[in-house]
């Protein structure tokens, strides 16, 4: 209504400024909190004292303009800075036509547009005409890797947002013609160099690597001229161009340096360390996400945990001190147990429902059906005081079995079944029907049947809703130890937080010491001395009084679920049993073992690692050396491994500046395919590029060769710029071999936790369950997960140890009501149900003379995998029965209710 | 003196919304704080998220 009557057109930020909304609105329809705001910049009553027409529509009363700013005062224990990223300056992008021209966009405005709830509906239209562009370019590195602006950085995610953008552009005009410009293509987190490749050739994305300096207009397209690696100059005309701007640190992040009192980078990006990347320079105040250096979901989500987990190390002793606990009333057991006396509830949903389907002719059906004792509609269900409502009727009523006829009980049945739970009703005696997605959405052009399909809906809910259960809500107690595999720079790290948290650790290393990968390392990316950090970790954890070390140590066997774990740790020739509550996998990976090169051929040709370890020893090895080869991605991206190793391009440019320092006037070379030296890392590019380092590019067809000489190397390469190939003889050839997996199958399948093709672990979902793994209670950090660096090891290590730390910290594990429940008299111990399983929840138990299924309640998900394959039909899932779903399905002919 | 249990996290992001969901299991009392008048930041403008292609929202 406020929106309606609101005389002030604003432009809707939440769109990009390509759409217009009324002062008073609401940014889109599920944001949360679910209420419209004022936008006091255009509001006629904030700056006029005049209109008022918004609080005299609104028929709730909740307008209220005599409200002043109040000032809070928070007595806490910690801080957690995340407040995001900034927007590049629009002075930059002036450059390329932004502003200029209206078909230049940038990618966040063309995010919207590709949205179906965007401005243009989903349709990619040119702002100038609104007609659908035929040749799209999207411009890499707009305000990155750009010191004219002063963001001499790596954005690290538009790379592939740009990809994403052009293959949903791709889906919704598959005709469009799109190229995209890079310098680098810089695709290097977990499974996106895969992605990108499916994309490039499902849709064809021409990749140009090239960076176009400017956009001009010509006869109303828009013109790029280009040059590219072999010096030719090109040019080409487009529709619309798409602008990939960077991440800038927040535009506030002076003012929240200054009133946190941290620091902050030379980008204005708040200051932290490799060995404490998620820790501020002040006491109590973290930080995660896009404010401590740019990054994508994955890491911002795991960043997230860390600082959690920091923050719980921090107050460990005040845990629970201040938090509220819900309380719930008895279950009404005599009246769950009385006939049913159902009450059916039709949803409008605004106009979502209602504007499609006849609501109140859906709820006088509803009236008709056996059983039914109360028939209401309401205008959203899910508002806070009509489940209050809903509440007061089911009590009035004495009604036992609830239908709500609404939305997707997918996001919706918590909050009913919640509403139950909280006047004395089991939480499993509530029933949707989703007659919002399956009705008024699908068949809005043809009302009449929609709202016969909602009377379908809701008889075959109320035939259901007659036979619902009562279900058990068991929990069970958890063992507050947490096993953690792997003694590295990540197993090590999320043992010590997680010991720091208040909890036991029994940490697992197979090696006779600690250290991991971290032994092998000189220097730390940010050019610490990786000794004095591996020392400091080992030190910290060797006196922690909560850790117990195992080194020279194995897992055999691990049994049970989240909170009651049992395994077998081998060690020197004998075994012992370890109870513990949760599992985390910080196995960890290694340098991959170059194939060909001249490799293990001379002794001219080392690994990176080895280089370190060269070094570390001293210059005496670079007495007579003239041209040092570096050759990137030897393992990687398809060589041998498909992953990208992601670290190697920035430890190269690290271990050539270090040779530059020790003798500045050696020839460095480094062959590469994509520079990847993401974030802040390509400050350290750039300076290798200052002093003298040469980057050449090669591709797969034309790799380097190594050949080996009776006096020496040489090093045989085609260079795209001369357009021949080249000779350098090579006193020292450094191949940046990749990260290989470790040996993770063994501990695969004995923890059932699945592998990527490339056999690192895989987590439960890609973005946002970064550190969980399907099976519950297993966790992960380090290499074991995928390449990264020690500062990402460290921070994905917290992330784990904050995950591990919420079922120790809760005590108990809540059982998800909706498990599979064996009939032992009619199971034959067949082992389908095991065998399918695919969370180790059903294990065989001999009962009696015969081995029988039984279901781990704590570890089973619901899916019903079991269930469908029984041959004798001996499981059922609660909540939905044979004889529910059976009577649902006869409900779907009005005879067969009849019948039922 | 004790430590407060409560902890205030700035920005509503998806960064801040998970922090915040984490330390309210982990038995901490949780002040989210965020600018705009819902919560969510960048990731709610995002139609799709990849490589996996899921609703942002």
């Amino acid at each position: 209504m406020c929106t309606m009557y609101c005389p002030r057109p604003v432009v809707d930020t939440y769109n990009e400024r390509l759409d217009i909304t009324r002062a008073p609105h609401i940014d889109y329809a599920q944001a949360i909190p679910s209420s419209y705001y004022i936008d006091a910049r255009a509001c006629l009553r904030v700056n006029y004292e005049t209109c008022n027409l918004c609080a005299q529509t609104c028929t709730a009363g909740a307008i209220d303009f005599t409200e002043q700013p109040k000032e809070l005062v928070l007595n806490v224990g910690a801080v957690v800075l995340a407040p995001g990223f900034g927007r590049v300056d629009e002075k930059v992008l002036e450059k390329f036509g932004y502003g200029r021209y209206p078909d230049v966009l940038t990618a966040f405005e063309f995010e919207r547009l590709t949205c179906a709830s965007g401005p243009s509906e989903g349709h990619i239209v040119r702002p100038s005409d609104n007609r659908p562009p035929k040749k799209i370019a999207f411009l890499q590195c707009i305000g990155s890797r750009d010191e004219t602006c002063g963001n001499g950085y790596c954005s690290s995610v538009c790379c592939m947002y740009a990809i994403k953008e052009a293959s949903v552009a791709k889906e919704h005009e598959p005709d469009v013609d799109i190229s995209i410009f890079f310098m680098d293509v810089r695709t290097m987190g977990k499974g996106f160099d895969d992605a990108r490749k499916r994309a490039q050739q499902k849709y064809g994305i021409n990749v140009v690597r090239a960076r176009v300096p400017r956009v001009d207009e010509v006869d109303g397209r828009l013109a790029l001229t280009w040059t590219t690696g072999d010096g030719e100059h090109h040019s080409g005309l487009f529709d619309m161009v798409v602008l990939s701007v960077g991440l800038e640190s927040p535009e506030d992040a002076g003012l929240i340096s200054q009133v946190a009192d941290i620091e902050l980078n030379h980008y204005n990006f708040c200051r932290t360390s490799v060995d404490a990347p998620l820790v501020s320079s002040r006491n109590g105040v973290l930080v995660a996400g896009a404010f401590q250096g740019p990054k994508d979901i994955p890491e911002s989500v795991t960043q997230a945990s860390g600082a959690a987990a920091i923050a719980s190390e921090l107050l460990a002793d005040s845990r629970n001190s201040e938090t509220v606990t819900v309380t719930y009333p008895d279950e009404d057991k005599s009246l769950e147990e009385e006939e049913p006396r159902i009450g059916v509830f039709v949803c409008h949903c605004g106009v979502n429902i209602a504007g499609v389907v006849d609501v109140k002719a859906v709820r006088d059906y509803a009236g008709t059906l056996p059983g039914v004792v109360l028939y209401e509609d309401t205008l959203y269900s899910c508002s806070q005081d009509a489940l209050k409502s809903i509440a007061e009727k089911i009590k009035d009523n004495r009604l036992n079995r609830v239908v709500i006829s609404a939305c997707s009980p997918r996001t919706h049945e918590p909050l009913f079944q919640e509403t139950l739970r909280s006047i004395g009703l089991n939480p499993a005696l509530v029933e949707m029907a989703n007659i919002r997605d399956q009705c008024a959405w699908v068949h809005a052009q043809e009302p009449e049947r929609a709202t016969e399909k909602a009377k379908d809906l809701v008889r075959m809910a109320v035939a259901k809703a007659r036979l619902l259960a009562p279900l058990d809500q068991p929990t069970v107690d958890v063992t507050p130890t947490a096993l953690v595999i792997g003694g590295g720079a990540a197993g090590m790290s999320a043992a010590l937080s997680i010991a720091d948290q208040g909890y036991n650790v029994v940490l697992v290393e197979k090696g006779r010491s600690l250290g991991g990968n971290l032994k092998r390392l000189t220097w730390t990316l940010d050019g610490q001395d990786a000794s004095m950090v591996l020392k400091d970790m080992v030190e910290k954890v060797k006196a922690h009084k909560n850790i117990d070390v195992l080194t020279s140590a194995k897992v055999e066997s691990v049994s049970g679920y989240v909170g009651n774990f049992t395994s077998t740790i081998s060690r020197g020739g004998k075994t012992e049993m370890i109870n513990h509550g949760v599992i985390v996998l910080a196995t960890g990976g290694r340098e991959y073992k170059p194939k060909g090169y001249a490799y293990g051929e001379s002794t001219r040709v080392v690994t990176q690692l080895e280089l370190e370890e060269k070094l570390s020893r001293g210059k005496g090895f670079l007495k007579n050396a003239r041209n040092v080869v570096m050759i990137q991605c030897v393992g990687s991206r398809g060589e041998d491994m498909t992953h990208c190793s992601r670290l190697c391009c920035t430890q190269a440019v690290k271990n050539a500046l270090k040779l530059k320092d020790l003798k500045p006037e050696l020839n460095i070379f480094i062959f590469y395919r994509d520079m990847r030296t993401y974030g802040f890392y390509e400050d350290l590019y750039r300076e290798a590029r200052r002093k003298g380092v040469k980057f050449i590019r090669y591709t797969l067809v034309r790799k380097p060769e190594v050949i080996k000489q009776p006096r020496g190397i040489m090093v045989k390469a085609f260079d795209e710029l001369i357009g021949d190939d080249i000779e350098i003889p090579a006193s020292l050839v450094v191949l940046s071999a990749g990260i290989s997996p470790g040996e993770n199958e063994e501990l695969s399948r004995i923890i059932k936790a699945p592998l990527t093709p490339e056999g690192f672990f895989l987590e439960a979902h890609a973005k946002l369950r970064p550190v969980e793994v399907a099976v519950d209670g297993v966790y992960l950090c380090g290499l074991a997960h995928g390449p990264k660096s020690l500062e990402e090891s460290v921070a994905q290590a917290k992330a784990a140890a904050a995950k591990a730390a919420i079922p120790l910290a809760k005590g108990k594990v809540a059982v998800a009501p909706i498990v599979s429940r064996v009939n032992q008299d009619l199971c034959i111990g067949c082992g389908i149900c095991e065998s399918l399983c695919p969370f180790s929840a059903i294990t065989l138990e001999k009962v009696g003379k015969r081995k029988k299924a039984q279901t781990i309640t704590a570890s089973c998900k619901g899916c019903g995998i079991c269930a469908s394959h029984c041959p004798t039909i001996a499981i059922s899932m609660g909540g939905f029965t044979d004889e529910a779903i059976m009577a649902q399905i006869h409900a779907f002919s009005p005879e067969g209710c009849k019948e039922g | 003196m004790a430590k407060s249990g409560s902890i205030l996290v700035l920005g509503g992001g998806v960064a801040g919304v998970q922090t915040a969901l984490d330390l309210s299991d982990l038995g901490y009392y949780v002040y989210l704080v965020e600018k705009k008048a819902s919560i969510g930041g960048v990731m709610a403008q995002l139609d799709k998220t990849f490589p996996t292609n899921d609703c942002s929202l």
